[in-house]
């Protein structure tokens, strides 16, 4: 039965203004039990107030194998980092 | 004379609790973990609900029992909760049908019962609805899904359904009690739920493929405390430790 029913990833926003994170993953037949699933596993403390899910096999993912070309270009760019300025003590939550 | 309001309060009460321990024996068996939790959660709804009538059963009744000392220190005669309820869970089909039944019957229930002229039942009603309204889709759903599913789950969903058909009634019957109460505005009127119950089973049947509803003769009794053999064995697993220890607290 549980091989039958496709993976779904789980994105959950826990308040309005904020994006959905991925929370985790869920077995399900379709999309509406997914979501239900979604709710019942993700959400019973009252964790979000949007959720979405997504079939794991439509997500196109990045190959661990080529992490170095893909990633490690960044690592000598701190002056990406914004860490350079001073900010003025009126803004705030940055 | 009887204390009708008791009554009624205890009523709701034993019908959400009853259900609320029966969906709990699934823990760590249902089909999957997913399905696991999710028949928890309106487990815990259900309890969570009864917790609130029986409270409230209690202080109308005014002889210092609590919901804790109604749930677990009653005998099985003097329980008030409908038939269906306290029905095996037999396999997920057969949990699934009783959900849907009860749940879109309880959910047409409390969105009267919200307009309650007894404060304390429309307060109870209005914060549980919305927790019903989410277990009549979920069952919804899964009547569908199995009904239009392969051979196995249709012929399991339709095996689940012919069990419950003769509970159906008695959740529509009216009694001394309930007349007693309609007459003041606070209950709601059994009878006057059915074409709303009657036209959501036959949209969700009819979505699924399934057979349309054919009642046959009802069994009917439980609230006056004539319930099947299985409800005695489902109230000696939830109250032999607080039986047992009397005083124990957590």
């Amino acid at each position: 039965m549980k091989t039958d029913w496709p993976l779904w990833e789980v994105f959950v926003r826990a308040r309005g203004g904020l994006s959905h994170r991925h929370a985790g993953s869920v077995h399900a037949p379709d999309a509406t039990i997914a979501l239900r699933h979604a709710r019942d596993t993700y959400t019973r403390r009252m964790e979000g107030v949007s959720l979405w899910v997504v079939r794991s096999s439509d997500i196109a993912a990045s190959d661990p194998e080529q992490a170095g070309p893909m990633f490690e270009p960044a690592e000598t760019k701190i002056y990406r980092h914004p860490t350079f300025y001073e900010l003025p003590d009126a803004v705030k939550h940055m | 004379m009887e204390n009708v309001l008791f009554t009624y309060a205890l009523r709701l009460g034993d019908d959400s609790l009853v259900l609320g321990q029966r969906l709990s024996e699934w823990c760590g068996h249902a089909p999957t973990i997913e399905v696991d939790l999710s028949l928890a959660n309106v487990a815990l709804d259900l309890v969570g609900q009864a917790q609130l009538f029986l409270g409230y059963a209690g202080e109308v009744e005014g002889k210092g029992r609590d919901a804790d000392r109604l749930a677990f220190h009653r005998d099985v005669l003097a329980w008030t909760n409908c038939l269906m309820v306290e029905q095996p869970n037999g396999d997920f089909g057969r949990t699934i049908a009783r959900q849907f039944l009860f749940s879109t019957w309880q959910k047409a229930l409390f969105d009267k019962l919200a307009l309650s002229k007894d404060a304390r039942l429309a307060e109870i009603a209005a914060k549980a609805v919305k927790e019903v309204a989410y277990h009549a889709d979920l069952a919804a759903e899964w009547v569908i899904r199995l009904g239009d599913g392969t051979e196995e789950s249709r012929t399991r969903m339709i095996d689940g359904l012919d069990w419950h058909w003769r509970f159906v009634d008695e959740l529509f019957q009216t009694d001394a009690v309930t007349d007693a109460l309609v007459a003041e505005g606070v209950a709601v009127d059994p009878a006057s739920l059915r074409p709303v119950f009657e036209a959501r089973v036959a949209a969700v049947l009819a979505e699924a493929g399934l057979p349309e509803m054919k009642l046959p003769r009802p069994i009917v009794g439980g609230r006056k405390g004539h319930h099947s053999e299985h409800l005695g064995h489902m109230l000696a697993v939830m109250q032999h430790i607080p039986r047992t220890y009397p005083e124990a607290v957590w």
